[in-house]
């Protein structure tokens, strides 16, 4: 019965489309065992080597070739799509919570769209539309956030009624439905024929394909690919791409120099039928039922039904056991939730008879999130891979963003969110993969409300201070693998109604997250940073100011003690990374940039600082435990503590300085917060982390010290329109769109990365801008909270996207940051946006569906800052008064 | 009327009762791992009973199950004294003087029996001194008697039983001079009780049966699957045996007259039982002591009623059947339960579901459609219901629970139904009875590994 399957799954004509391409793989098609000579033997070199034949491999050659590249050699351990490829249940579903996710699938369908047109290979590409259910008003939430998006790009979409979803669809039970969303363009592909489709059309721009042919390891020498080694021979290249699917991981710990990729696979399982006894169209509207965690497509006249248990069956843990994966059992078991939740949605399928139930493995990894881009370690080391299982969904888009990524240096959206370098060596355990894919993979059906952690994988990097403060009600939530505080339940509260937070409307957590900011604000407050990630830079000479000034957009040649904060910016001007740098001494510098920047900003650095022994770079992350001071009375215990002065006269803001606190010596102090109140950071060697950690706590209790989390200092740094890098801050924004030209130095005296970019933008103006918009008429305690990824509107048309919010206590509203766009009405090209754009318009943010008035200011509240104001702050505010 | 899941379950844990044995550092190594027991009522009060000792002066463990008629006094009765008056039979001539002498001069006595009771297994304290006295008359002629000859179990089995019952009928005859006891051993006696006691010492295994209370030996074959021994006859007129025997101890002229409808002279199920004086005796022994009896002995018409065509009694007895089985490796439980359990489940399906919660190992076979025609709501039917017998395991922490369980709840596939099982477990009082009888099981859970020693050994 499988192998019946497989020939009606993959239409065979795809090979008399390409007669060229025939002669070197067809006759290796119709017999598998024989071992036949090889007809075209491997080139002995190429610009680009893709190993893997799968959807994403032949997309990616596809786009490569269409880009002008021509000299690419596509492997393919066994035959074309013959993996999860061929196996996958086909649907291309816009449906998507990350925007980025969202344009790759849009992309996709529009791609498959043509793809048969252009290139006679028949893609069973019919569109259907697809119909996803809402059991639960929470749900129908969840679905009103996605539709907004949909609709602001453009997708036609909207939320329906039960009785609408029963007009679309003549088998769905709809009693136990509050609602739907309906996707009239998404559709249904054969997804093996698209990929042949695409290796067929890049076979044609010259792409060279050969089955049957496996790379044991990828060859490097000082960093960069040079080669791949297959069992037909070796092959010099320039660039590798691991399209490996679920082999990537281990294909990328295979060579000398690993490349860590964090996926692993899990069993996926769904039921194709016979044909209804009145065949179901070939349009009927493909069903998502989240709720009973499954998907019902039709296939063939019946159904094809599939879906995310909540007990998944991680495979290949240990690696990999056997080459093909056709064989996997089938278990009915295992099923059976599924199964049931299929026959509640679709009663009159009783009768129908089943064909077969099939085992087809996907890859999952740790964050739901695709894995995309160049490996921080090997230099043209490529990685596609870890779709979670929307692979056909995403493959069109991801194949061109990679693309255009090696092409171009970088793709034409920002995709940090899928960047390779968004993990490290940490995520890569099978251990740590294994049970976090567990937790992924029911994750695809739960409900994804704001504010939710994982947690498994957790308690991996801790601070010292873990346990103390964890004795004191710290809730976590983890980022790279280090474990932060939310905020602290104090004691006395009811635990468990805490920790079921979860809710689209204001958290319990929200008068707890109130007190620490106020304490903040009005006494002192200690919040444990550690997971930041510290660099050292030194050099013998000059070489390191001279690099980093290279580097970095702000001048860095300070006096010695002074901290400064840049942009790290790409040539287009855009924010790689948002640091702190503090001038220890002439030749060293120590900087600070967000927690996930620890793999991105060291593979940055690495490329771009001189390559001579002068310049020493060290992550000293591991060996500083942070401590932020923040409130007015910080300054009391600070000084208090080391019988020094530390009043603005003796230690101006944005100064550094060794110093002792309590007994311990060498301790970093610095005056900066990362939310704009008055305050310390101390950097403490992770030794002496529990003694200063006391003394802080023992001499703050006469000022009113408690401890607090993120939470409250993300409510702090929003109401103050601070942007966070991997937040609002991303690869395609300037220091110039947000309003940071005070943190540039164009007449620094030297070149800078990105500095054409900026002046160009300083001459003719932004395409966008970083707005901060207060909201009106939204009521904190009944209306929905707004997250991010909100729409904006201005005058009632779209003008971007929400990055982040957060309630103000202190202005009593909810606070969203975001960027506006000035597109034409008329064509939709997008036009400088002025100052006066931003001001002359009434502003509505949409949060599920519900908008909601904004008031949009392009600069702080001045009464929220309290302390006095540096060199630096009185330039923001004449640039924002321009 | 509905009963939730948490209400069934505490109506059916209620008289849940578990004993492992200890292990002390490997030394008191046993064949018995230990038991589970429960009972589920039908009558009000419950008429079965049950027991567990291990036998302190000789080795071995005895667990029993009895079930009354006719009221619970004489199944309470035989609860309390049968494993006391099986253990003095075993006992050696040594320690039965060695206890004689201790009694005599007012010693502390060795205790004879570590009793494993639930709470609500009561022994009753009124009588205990006038069943002691009985007990001692009993081993003073077991000392008199000094046969020299080493003590087999089948034989003190056999006499245990038959003294007892021959106690019961006595105590009844003499009467007592406070009138609660003299009510009480009347009671007992006019009242009637199977028996099936399991007494297990390293590899060998004796059943003693009365009635029609079952043993059946759990065995798992070398492929893991599960079957059933029976290691009891069952004592009614199903049995042929049975039947023949009563016919051969009563004159011919009786043959018809004496099973009818099944019945012992159309009255009683069980063949063989403790008590049931009324099958026991001559009519003018009954007529003597029923008159001289307290009155609501008299008042009640069921005593005064004599069995039709009662001519030669007696017709009923406690000799027990005794079975012995060398212990096995594949042997891996022994379940003794009252006809109530038997009544609706078969043997065969007992040795699956106790095999499989013992091992929590489910041998389902994967399913594969293969070329099959299957549809849908077939599969899904398929599914459920294997589902329902691996979810019902692991709500017991009890075999025995787990047994009735699905002897109350079992629908027509053989898996546990919810709505089955809270309906018959809601059953007003007077209706119970008649949809169900008392349930008794005990779970006895064998030790593989001593057993195979034992083996090794011989």
């Amino acid at each position: 019965a499988a192998a019946m399957f497989l020939r009606l799954l993959s239409d065979v004509r795809w090979r008399a489309a390409n007669p060229k391409w025939r002669r070197m793989t067809c006759s290796r098609r119709s017999t598998s065992s024989t071992a036949e000579p090889h007809p075209v033997s491997l080139p002995a070199q190429a610009q680009v080597v893709i190993c893997g034949g799968g959807i994403m491999g032949t997309s990616v050659a596809y786009h490569l070739s269409k880009m002008g590249w021509k000299d690419i050699v596509l492997l393919e351990q066994g035959r074309l799509a013959a993996g999860t490829t061929r196996f996958c249940a086909g649907i291309v579903s816009t449906a998507r919570h990350v925007s980025i996710e969202l344009k790759m699938a849009d992309y996709s369908n529009k791609l498959y769209q043509q793809l048969e047109q252009e290139t006679g290979v028949k893609t069973g590409y019919v569109k259907t539309g697809s119909i996803s259910l809402a059991q639960t008003q929470d749900r129908l939430i969840s679905l009103k956030r996605i539709a907004s998006s949909l609709n602001v790009m453009g997708i036609p979409c909207e939320i329906i009624t039960p009785k609408q979803v029963a007009q679309l669809h003549p088998l769905i039970n709809i009693h136990d439905l509050v609602g739907a969303m309906y996707v009239p363009e998404d559709a249904l592909v054969s997804s093996a024929n698209v990929s042949l489709a695409l290796a067929t059309a890049a076979s044609r721009n010259g792409v060279q394909i050969h089955e049957r042919t496996s790379v044991s390891h990828v060859l490097v020498q000082k960093g960069r690919v040079t080669g791949v080694e297959t069992d037909r021979g070796q092959i010099q290249c320039q660039y590798f791409v691991n399209c490996a699917g679920q082999w990537a991981y281990e294909l990328g710990h295979s060579g000398e120099e690993p490349v860590n990729i964090p996926l692993h696979a899990c069993e996926h399982f769904y039921l194709l039928t016979h044909p209804l006894k009145e065949p179901l169209a070939s349009n009927l509207p493909t069903i998502v039922d989240p709720d009973g965690r499954i998907y019902i497509r039709n296939w063939q006249g019946g159904i094809l039904s599939g879906g995310f248990e909540k007990n998944p069956k991680p495979l290949f843990t240990e690696g990999r056991n056997q080459l093909e994966i056709h064989n996997l059992q089938e278990d009915w078991d295992h099923f059976e939730p599924l199964l049931s939740a299929l026959l509640r949605r679709m009663p009159d399928l009783e009768a129908l008879q089943i064909m077969q139930l099939v085992n087809c493995p996907e890859s999952f990894t740790p964050d739901m999130r695709c894995i995309m881009g160049e490996s921080p370690t090997v230099r043209g080391y490529f990685v596609l891979a870890g779709m979670n299982s929307a692979g056909i969904s995403y493959g069109g888009g991801a194949g061109k963003y990679l693309a255009e990524w090696m092409v171009n240096g970088y793709p034409s959206e920002n995709v940090w969110p899928l960047d390779l370098k968004r993990f490290g060596t940490l995520q890569s355990s099978r251990t740590f993969l294994r049970h976090r894919v567990m937790e992924v993979m029911p994750l695809m059906c739960d409900l994804k409300v704001p504010r939710w952690d994982f947690q498994t994988g957790r308690q991996l990097r801790t601070s010292p201070l873990y346990d103390r403060l964890d004795a004191q009600g710290a809730r976590w939530m983890e980022k790279h693998g280090f474990e932060r505080v939310k905020y602290f339940v104090p004691p006395g509260k009811d635990l468990l109604d805490l920790d079921q937070s979860k809710t689209f409307y204001k958290p319990d957590w929200f008068d707890i997250v109130g007190s620490e900011v106020k304490c903040c604000k009005e006494a002192v407050c200690v919040i444990d940073m550690s997971s930041f990630t510290k660099f050292e830079i030194s050099s013998t000479g000059d070489q390191a100011l001279e690099s980093l000034q290279y580097l970095f957009s702000n001048d860095l040649d300070v006096p010695v003690g002074h901290v400064v904060h840049t942009g790290m910016l790409n040539e287009k001007g855009g924010y790689e990374n948002d640091c702190s740098i503090a001038r220890l001494s002439k030749r060293s510098f120590f900087m600070i940039s967000p927690t996930d920047q620890q793999v991105h900003c060291w593979a940055w650095l690495k490329n771009l600082l001189p390559n001579d022994s002068n310049v020493t770079m060290e992550d000293v992350t591991w060996k500083y435990t942070a401590l932020n001071l923040i409130g007015p009375r910080a300054v009391d215990v600070l000084s208090e503590l080391s019988y020094a002065p530390m009043t603005p006269e003796h230690f101006p803001s944005l100064f550094c300085k060794e110093m002792s606190v309590g007994y311990a010596n060498g301790i970093r102090v610095m005056s900066i917060t990362h939310t704009g109140e008055p305050g310390f950071m101390l950097y403490i060697p992770i030794e002496y982390a529990l003694h200063v950690y006391n003394e802080v706590m023992n001499m703050g209790q006469k000022y009113g010290i408690r401890n607090a989390g993120y939470y409250a200092l993300r409510s702090l740094r929003i109401e103050k329109f601070f942007a966070f890098w991997g937040q609002d801050l991303d690869a395609f924004t300037t220091p110039m769109e947000c309003g940071r030209e005070f943190q540039v130095k164009l007449e620094k005296g030297m070149e800078f990365v990105g500095q054409e970019a900026l002046l160009e933008q300083k001459q003719n103006g932004v395409y966008k801008r970083f707005t901060m918009f207060i909201l009106e008429d939204h009521d904190t305690d009944r209306d929905l909270w707004p997250w991010w990824g909100e729409p904006i509107f201005r005058n009632g048309r779209y003008v971007g996207k929400t990055t982040s919010s957060a309630y103000s206590y202190t202005l009593e509203r909810h606070v969203c940051l975001g960027f506006v766009h000035h597109f034409d009405e008329k064509t939709g090209e997008q036009l400088v946006v002025t100052t006066d754009f931003i001001n002359q318009g009434e502003y509505e943010i949409d949060i599920a569906g519900q908008r909601f008035q904004a008031k949009a200011k392009l600069y702080p509240f001045s009464s929220l800052f309290t302390h006095r104001r540096r060199k630096d702050e009185v330039e923001l505010s004449s640039y924002q008064g321009e | 009327f509905y009963l939730t899941p948490p209400q069934v379950n505490s109506i059916l844990k209620a008289n849940e009762y578990s004993f492992k044995v200890p292990e002390f550092d490997g030394k008191n190594v046993s064949s018995v791992l230990g038991f589970d027991s429960n009972q589920l009522p039908a009558n009000a009060p419950i008429e079965d009973r049950r027991s567990a000792a291990t036998c302190l002066q000789t080795r071995g463990m005895l667990l029993g199950v009895f079930d009354g008629h006719a009221g619970c006094a004489c199944a309470q009765a035989v609860s309390e004294r049968l494993f006391y008056y099986i253990a003095v039979s075993l006992l050696p001539h040594e320690t039965l003087l060695e206890i004689e002498n201790a009694v005599e001069s007012g010693r502390a006595l060795l205790p004879i029996l570590q009793w494993h009771k639930h709470p609500n297994d009561y022994f009753s304290k009124e009588a205990s001194k006038l069943y002691f006295n009985s007990l001692r008359t009993y081993w003073q002629e077991l000392i008199d008697l000094n046969s020299g000859e080493t003590t087999d179990v089948k034989e003190a089995l056999i006499n245990a039983f038959k003294r007892l019952d021959n106690d019961i009928s006595l105590e009844a005859q003499v009467g007592d001079p406070n009138s609660f006891l003299n009510y009480l051993v009347l009671r007992v006696a006019f009242s009637g009780a199977t028996a099936c006691v399991a007494h297990v010492d390293g590899v060998d295994l004796h059943i003693a049966n009365t009635g029609d209370s079952r043993a059946m030996l759990g065995v798992q074959e070398e492929d893991g699957s599960w079957s059933a021994v029976n290691l009891s006859y069952d004592h009614n007129a199903q049995n042929e045996h049975e039947v023949k025997r009563v016919k051969m101890e009563h004159p011919k002229s009786e043959e018809k007259s004496l099973v009818k409808q099944d019945r012992l002279l159309g009255l009683l199920m069980p063949f063989r039982a403790f008590g049931d004086v009324k099958f026991k005796w001559s009519i003018e022994l009954q007529k003597r002591v029923v008159e001289s009896g307290p009155d609501q002995l008299n008042d009640n018409e069921y005593t005064k009623f004599i069995p039709p065509n009662y001519h030669t009694p007696p017709y009923l007895t406690a000799e027990p059947e005794v079975i012995h089985h060398k212990l096995r490796p594949q042997d891996k439980f022994l379940v003794l339960a009252t006809d109530g359990l038997w009544e609706t489940m078969h043997r065969q399906d007992v040795a699956r579901i106790v095999g499989e919660y013992l091992t929590g190992v489910h041998h389902q076979q994967p399913i594969a459609v293969g070329g099959y025609k299957v549809t849908l709501g077939q599969m899904h039917g398929l599914l459920t219901e294997r589902r329902a017998r691996i979810s019902s395991v692991f709500e017991d922490q009890n075999a025995a629970t787990h047994l009735i369980r699905h002897a109350v709840g079992n629908n027509e596939f053989g898996t546990v139904d919810h709505e089955r099982l809270s309906k018959m477990l809601s059953l007003p009082e007077e209706l119970a009875r008649m949809y169900r009888d008392d349930i008794t099981i005990i779970v006895v859970q064998f030790n593989s590994h001593v057993i195979g020693a034992y083996q090794n050994e011989e």
